[in-house]
This record gives C-alpha cells, structure tokens and sequence, in this order.
C-alpha cells in the first residue's frame, strides 16, 4: 500500500512541475547552476572510475584469454564492448547515484526542513519547477556526457594498461577498436544513460522533497534515495537489454 | 483583513482545528496565542494555503484562498510576507541575495533599483552592513530581521510571523516586536503573529485570537486581557508567580489603589498585592 502512495506522490511530483516558470531567467540560472552542480561536480571522481575500470578489464580480459588461437585484437574488442555496453553507463551511474543522488536528496532534504521550501511556496514560487525541474533537466543534459566521457575515458585506460603492462601494444589495441564495432552499442548506452539520469535525479528529488523531521530523516531520506535508485537502475538495465538488444 | 470562518483541519484521525471562526484586522497585530500543540501554526499555514483546510473559508479582502485555483494562490501569495520561526533564510545566499530574490522573481527592475529597494530594507530593520554576509555569519537576532526584511521588500498586504521572539532573549525579542508593530502601522497591513511570548501579548497584542486544544477559547485585545475571566487563558497567560503578581499589581493600577511609587513600595512590604485585592478581584 505504501509502495503504491509513494508512486502516485512521485508521480503527482512530476506533473506539478509542468507549470509556467514565474521568471524564465531565474529557471535559466538555476538550471545552469544544477548542471555545473551535477555535471562539473563529479567530473574528477568519473574520470578516475572511468580509467581504472577500462584498465581493469583490459587486466582481467587478458588473464582469461590465454588461447594462442584468439588475436591479441580481441582483448581490445572486448574491452572496447563491455565499457560502451555495461561500465560507462551502468557503473558510472551507480556512482552517480550515490553521488549526486545524495546530494540532491541532502539538498532538498535541508531546505524542507529548514522551511526553505515552505518559503519559497509563500512568495508564490512553484517549488517542483522552481527546484526539481532544474535537477532533473541538468542530469538528463549532463550525466549523458560524463558517461560518453566515461566510454572514452574507460577504453584509454584499458589501452594504457595494455601497453604499460606488456599484455599488447598500442598499436594492436587500436586495430582492435576498429574491428567488428557496432554503432548500436553507443545509441544503446545512452539511451541506457539518459533512462538512468532521470531515474537518479527525479528518485532522490523526491525523497528530499517530501522529508518530514529533521537531520535524522535527511540522512534517511539519502540513503533511501540511492538505495532506490541502484534498484531501479540494475532493473532497468535489465529491462532495456532485454528489449533493445 | 482576514477573515476566516468554521476552519477545521485534521491530520489522520487527530483533529487540529475544530470550526475556528475569527478576523484579523488590517493595520494591527493580531496575535494567535495557545500552549504548544493547541494549532496555532497549523492555523497559520492554513491561512497561508501551505496546509488544506478540511472545512472553512479563508477570506483575503473579498477573496476565498479555499476555492481559488493555483494561479489565484500565486497571485495571493506575492502580497503575503513571511517570517519563519527559524527564519528559513536561503543557507547559500547572501543576506542581500536573500532579501534581492523575490525581487528578482516578481520584478523586472534593474540592478541598480534592486539593491536600492534591499538596502531600503535593510536599513528599516537596522541591519546596515550585512549585505554581504551569509545567515550562517550572523545571529539569531539579525536572522530574523533579515527574515523581516525579505518578508516585507515587496510590500505585502499581510504579514505573517510564525513565532517571531523563539530563541531570542527578552531585549532582542522586543526589538523584533516593536519592529513588527512599526511596518504593521507604517504600511497598514494585516499582521498574524503567532506567538508564546507574554511579553508580545502585553507589547502589541492589538487583537489576540487563544487557541486551545484546537478550539477558539478566547478573543479580545492586550488591554482586556488583564481583566479576562476565562481560567483557561489565566492559567495559560500568568503561568508563573511574577506574572501573576504583574498582573495584581496592573489590577491595582487600573483600580487606582496603586498611584505611585511610594505605595507600589508600600505594598510590596506589607506582603504584595495579595493582601489588598480580595477574591473577588481575583476572580475577575
């Protein structure tokens, strides 16, 4: 029963912020600001995920290819697939999810309990567009990015392993690349990509918008916003594979 | 003015407010007074639109807030100012980015005529120089004449104050309530105090609305409160010994016995007004 208010509150949320900004300009800004929040804020620790995941694989694939059949081209393929089809997209948004889900869900959280939300509604401000729709617009323009930068970031740091660790050079690890891709993989990942964004930021709106009490149910409602959006990310990871693969 | 009639609001299966009917007038403080719990909050933001009433109306000059739709309530709200009773300042902003934001959504003036209207503001409420300083920089005190200057930059028709004095000492509590009292006069609003503070009721308590248990108990003004006979609000107003003393000692006053300080002294050595006001008087 609780599981179904909480949809109808979440979806009653999202058809609240379809109203007429009260000032174009300051929705502007605001969004501006939540996409350097959320897009510039966690540049640093997805480029740092992003090498050491692209690295790992290129290790770890390596390891398991030990046929002298198999050409040293293929680690580069599938590294190359596995970073465009599950890392980049799906392992940077859990990431994301902890990371900029709590920061929204935090954010929020702080302002409702501290009223701030309440005060905004007196000066005749439409709290859901005003502060939920400029997170959400954010992430759906920024976390696509960082997981594109993600793709790129994740195949350099498995061709710096390769080379670095003496499994293949650098030149074979190119060839590689270019053999047997498919266009598909990239559409797929960021369909995947935006589907996700919108998931972090709308999920962990919604928590810190509707906190109730104080610091205690900020942390709460934190955790429960990244909770929930890993579950539903790995879910409709599962979906999306399912019907678009 | 602010009419509001048979409002009744619950929560689940607890009742709040039970048909509560009273008027706030234009140009006084009307104070809404009670124990905690007894709704005064839940009845200010009912009045305000932040909660639902079950039943009721709420009147704005003519105007029902219970049947308007969401852009009526837009409208309405941009001549309602608020004060907090923690503020609600915007942690990340600015004293002069708080006060400039409603200006900044509801304006099309420029910069120059922006700053102009805050540091107007700002020196209304006697903060000069906080401009740029952020609420986490200032006290208790400043935060809530900040709360007051960004309440009242877009000179609003109706001021509300949840619990203005909460948290501050005496001195700065009657700072912030003749502050309140002066914008009430100077720009003839309606103002809704919701208050614990006797000294506010005695202060500025033009029209004072006791609320108990989700009940109108009692409605009068600051001068009739000293006399009222309702045990409810005596117990509730004159809680501790010293008021109850203040309050024989204001009995006496009104009834001439007291007519300086030499008799007021006199008293006081002869074991205080109890030995000259009878039951009676008490009563009353």
């Amino acid at each position: 029963m609780k599981l179904f208010s909480s949809i109808g509150a979440y979806l009653l949320m999202m058809k609240g912020m379809f109203t007429k900004p009260e000032n174009f300009k300051m929705y502007w800004k605001e969004l501006m600001h939540q996409s350097v929040e959320i897009g510039m804020g966690s540049v640093w620790i997805v480029t740092v995920i992003s090498i050491f995941m692209g690295a790992v694989s290129a290790i770890q694939t390596a390891y398991q290819l030990t046929s002298p059949i198999l050409p040293k081209e293929t680690i580069a393929q599938i590294v190359r697939d596995t970073v465009i089809l599950e890392f980049a997209p799906t392992l940077v948004c859990i990431v994301l999810a902890g990371v900029v889900g709590s920061k929204i869900a935090g954010e929020l959280g702080n302002m409702r309990v501290s009223e701030q939300i309440d005060a905004l509604e007196i000066m005749g401000i439409n709290t859901k567009s005003y502060l939920v729709a400029p997170k959400i617009l954010g992430a759906l323009i920024t976390i696509p990015l960082l997981v594109v930068m993600a793709m790129a970031l994740g195949i350099y740091g498995g061709r710096l392993a390769g080379s670095l660790g003496g499994i293949l050079p650098a030149v074979t690890y190119d060839r590689g690349l270019l053999m047997n891709f498919v266009p598909k993989n990239v559409w797929f990942a960021l369909v995947k990509a935006y589907t996700f964004a919108f998931i972090i930021s709308s999920v962990s709106s919604f928590y810190g918008y509707n906190v109730k009490g104080g610091a205690l149910e900020i942390g709460r409602a934190s955790t429960t916003a990244v909770i929930t959006s890993c579950i539903l990310i790995l879910f409709f990871d599962y979906i999306l594979a399912f019907f678009i693969l | 003015m602010i009419e509001i009639k048979n409002v009744s609001k619950s929560f689940g299966d607890k009742e709040i407010l039970k048909g509560i009917s009273a008027i706030m007038e234009t140009g006084k403080t009307n104070l809404i007074i009670g124990t905690s719990g007894s709704g005064k909050t839940v009845l200010q933001k009912c009045m305000v639109g932040l909660f639902e009433v079950d039943n009721g109306d709420i009147i704005f000059d003519g105007k029902d807030l219970t049947t308007m739709n969401e852009e009526g309530r837009k409208e309405l709200r941009q001549q309602i100012g608020m004060l907090f009773q923690g503020s609600a300042l915007f942690d990340s902003k600015t004293v002069e980015e708080n006060i400039k934001f409603p200006l900044d959504m509801f304006t099309k003036w420029n910069y120059a005529k922006k700053i102009a209207r805050v540091n107007d503001v700002l020196d209304r409420v006697n903060l000069k120089d906080t401009n740029k300083k952020y609420p986490a920089e200032i006290s208790g005190g400043m935060k809530k004449r900040v709360g007051i200057a960004r309440a009242i930059v877009l000179n609003p028709k109706y001021l509300f104050c949840d619990e203005p004095n909460s948290g501050l000492d005496p001195q700065t509590s009657m700072v912030i309530d003749k502050l309140i009292h002066e914008i009430t006069k100077e720009n003839n609003i309606t103002a809704i105090i919701n208050t614990h503070d006797m000294n506010s009721v005695m202060e500025i308590g033009e029209n004072i609305l006791y609320l108990y248990n989700g009940e109108k108990e009692w409605e009068g003004t600051n001068k009739e409160i000293i006399f009222n006979k309702n045990q409810k609000l005596n117990e509730f107003i004159f809680a501790s010994e010293f008021l109850r003393d203040a309050k024989d000692m204001r009995m006496l006053e009104q009834k001439g016995i007291i007519d300086n300080d030499r008799n007021m002294d006199q008293i006081m050595r002869e074991g205080g007004a109890n030995l000259v006001l009878g039951d009676d008087d008490k009563k009353e």
